[in-house]
């Protein structure tokens, strides 16, 4: 689950991680008396107006504007920004529309730097990264001088020890070029530390200040956050409810998740629905394989329901771009029998209009193949995946 | 021989009295698994009644503690069948009690439950497989996990995976072909699990009754690539390979919580050229798992 930043930063404040002042914004009205607050309160005439959305490189993509003329103008920067398409790296051809502002104040900047942390699945601990090279993709900083990250693995046992957080900020010469260079070097240990404590408490699964600042008077402050929660930890933090902006996702991919089903968009237009992630994501690729183009991941779980099965379909429908299904069920658990029922409750709810190819293996699969030929609807048998993908892509391809 | 489990391993179900737990006991002791003992803080002293794979009753004695559990059964192995937020506690217990061996079948433990209990599992002589995984067989000896028992046929070739509707599409295959398996292993789909590739892959090459291995991966992570490293440097049987994910999007988690092209990371295409120079051959389509195992025999 994403956050926004200003989300994110208000967590950073409870852990007394310093932060620039600022205010959310939902409409010009409020972003103009935000900066009217901040320039009253800081008593410094530059704002910066940010977009909100969940995507990063928003700088890059233009989501971010510096002001340094009065309320005025934020409210014009903040009437470009409001409804805008932004689009980043991150966000796809199609841009993400922002509804949110942050608006913050302005900061003298000596240097950007680059705080990171993620989970290590390969030494099954956190890792947090460190790099010079503040303020830009770390992808690209990742691939070309990996050498300028710094590495550190936190002992969930003990967690981030204070040496480690000094190797880092010697690591990266935080002192170099500030006035005072001890009390940078011991408020950069400080802010890893704490970023250590809420990765762990509030579940995480990653964090990135991009960029983490030095101001030319030697302080260190979180200039952005970025903040995804592990959704498997939701039961646990009841707060997250009131985080999660809706808006930011995909209507249908939500309706999915809502009834139970792994969901999600794709660009083609043949609508798969399979029993299980692996065999989900693998029913896609031999799709694609025999020239086909998969019109979504739909995973139905290991014990879907009639009624979850007859969902699953209109959701497939949703989209006019879909030409045909493919139905790909390894019954295990899940019987063959209660696959086809559905299917069958669901062509005649619906009103089946596209060609449906249905491939049953498994438990009771006499038993479903026969709830099928004798339902009376057109729908189209298969043996083999290879063989139910090929059967829908000719079937669409002639559509 | 086989792998991990057979016919003398004696099973702990944790969470055996919950709706997952209690349907895949019974399944497990249809199967002739040896389940000796239940767990469920609360409900000890119940007995919990399965039928065998002769039709006769199965008494199993349910218990508080995994501790009594395995004090009063002599119970090796156990598997988990309690939610989410709870069963990273389980692990430990199970792990505390003595279990060699635990299971894991729980999907959704939070990454961090993961991370301290590995940690908390560090220098133990305990072996846990999954989370988020179908399970371990043996076939025709035994069957812990949620895995249709009756699409295996006891034989020669390992199978290891992180997806379980996968597996079975593999083993379905092999057994259509009239190849039967030594022991398969589902590792799961979470980012961080208890046994990874490397560590079957080791165990099938010591394992004299495996002759050859199916290994299915996905996207997400770099399990894939540190499996293709052991491989060439070690393994001495054919493997056949597949990943899944070739159309995935990035960025998007596909499923399961591992499964994930994050920052460029962990795509498809690595994966298969990363088993391909080590001498994989990777099926074409997950319909060729079989096939493309069998034209390396």
């Amino acid at each position: 689950m994403k956050i926004h930043e200003y989300q994110g930063k208000q967590i950073f404040a409870k852990y007394g991680i310093p932060v620039p002042k600022g205010y959310p914004a939902f409409s010009t009205e409020e972003a103009e008396a935000a900066a009217k607050r901040l320039i009253d309160e800081t008593g410094m005439p530059v704002v910066v107006v940010k977009a909100q959305i969940h995507a990063g490189g928003r700088g890059k993509g233009g989501g971010v504007k510096v002001v340094k003329d009065g309320p005025k103008k934020a409210r014009e920067a903040a009437d470009a920004l409001l409804g805008m398409q932004l689009v980043t790296h991150q966000t796809g051809p199609a841009g993400q529309k922002v509804r949110r502002l942050y608006i913050e104040q302005g900061l003298d900047i000596a240097r950007e730097l680059y705080l990171g942390m993620v989970v290590d699945r390969e030494k099954k601990r956190i890792a947090i990264m460190a790099s010079t090279e503040g303020g830009v993709e770390i992808e690209k900083v990742a691939a070309e001088t990996p050498e300028k990250i710094l590495t550190e693995h936190i002992d969930p046992a003990l967690g981030l020890g204070g040496w480690q957080a000094r190797k880092l900020a010697y690591g990266l010469g935080i002192g170099t070029g500030s006035p005072k260079p001890k009390e940078t070097v011991k408020q950069f240990a400080d802010i890893v530390g704490k970023l250590g404590r809420l990765f762990e408490k509030e579940d995480c699964s990653l964090l990135e200040v991009n960029p983490l600042i030095v101001t030319k008077a030697g302080d260190v402050i979180a200039l952005d956050s970025k903040i995804n929660f592990d959704s498997n930890a939701e039961g646990r933090h009841p707060e997250w409810n009131e985080l999660e902006d809706k808006d930011e996702e995909d209507a249908v991919e939500l309706e999915a998740k809502e009834a139970g089903l792994s969901y999600i968009n794709l660009d083609g237009d043949i609508g798969c629905l399979v029993n299980g992630a692996g065999l989900a994501m693998s029913t896609m690729d031999i799709i694609k394989h025999f020239g086909g183009e998969p019109a979504n991941f739909l995973d139905v779980g290991g014990g879907a329901t009639k009624e979850q099965v007859t969902k699953a379909f209109k959701i497939i429908l949703h989209s006019d771009e879909v030409k045909g299904i493919f139905v790909n069920i390894f019954g295990g658990i899940m019987k063959c029998d209660v696959i086809a029922e559905g299917v069958v409750a669901a062509a005649k709810e619906i009103g089946l209009s596209v060609p449906c190819v249905v491939r049953l293996e498994g438990t009771n699969v006499d038993l479903g193949k026969k709830i099928l030929s004798e339902s009376g609807l057109k729908i189209v048998p298969a043996g083999t995946m290879a063989d139910g993908a090929q059967k829908i892509v000719q079937l669409t391809r002639g559509a | 021989m086989a792998i991990l489990v057979n016919k003398n391993t004696r099973v702990v179900i944790q969470g055996i009295t919950g709706s997952a737990g209690s349907f895949h006991a019974k399944q497990c002791v249809a199967y002739g698994t040896q389940i000796v003992a239940g767990c469920t803080p609360g409900r000890g002293g119940e007995t919990f009644e399965a039928d065998g794979p002769d039709g006769k009753k199965v008494k199993i004695p349910v218990f508080d503690t995994m501790a009594d559990a395995v004090k009063q059964t002599g119970a090796d192995a156990s598997c988990i069948f309690v939610p989410a937020l709870g069963a990273a506690d389980s692990i430990l217990e199970a792990a505390d009690a003595g279990c060699r061996l635990v299971i894991a079948i729980t999907e959704g433990i939070p990454v961090m439950d993961m991370i301290r209990a590995r940690r908390a599992l560090e220098g133990k002589n305990v072996r846990l497989v999954g989370p988020n995984c179908p399970g371990v067989i043996t076939p025709g000896e035994c069957k812990i996990g949620i895995m249709p028992g009756h699409i295996h046929k006891p034989g020669k070739i390992g199978v290891v995976s992180r997806s379980g509707t996968l597996t079975y599409e593999a083993v379905g295959q092999l057994t259509a072909l009239g190849i039967g398996q030594s022991t398969c292993v589902g590792i799961g789909g979470d980012p961080v699990n208890g046994t990874d590739f490397v560590d079957v892959l080791k165990m099938f090459n010591e394992d004299p009754n495996t002759e050859g291995v199916i290994m299915i991966g996905e996207i997400g992570g770099n399990a894939e690539e540190r499996a293709a490293e052991y491989i060439k440097a070690h393994f001495k049987k054919p493997v056949a390979g597949f990943i899944a994910g070739t159309t995935a999007p990035p960025g998007k988690r596909m499923g399961h919580a591992g499964a994930i092209i994050s920052g460029g990371k962990g795509t498809a295409k690595d994966k298969i050229a990363a088993l391909n120079a080590a001498g994989v051959k990777v099926a074409p389509t997950p319909s060729d798992m079989g096939t493309t195992l069998k034209s390396m025999l």
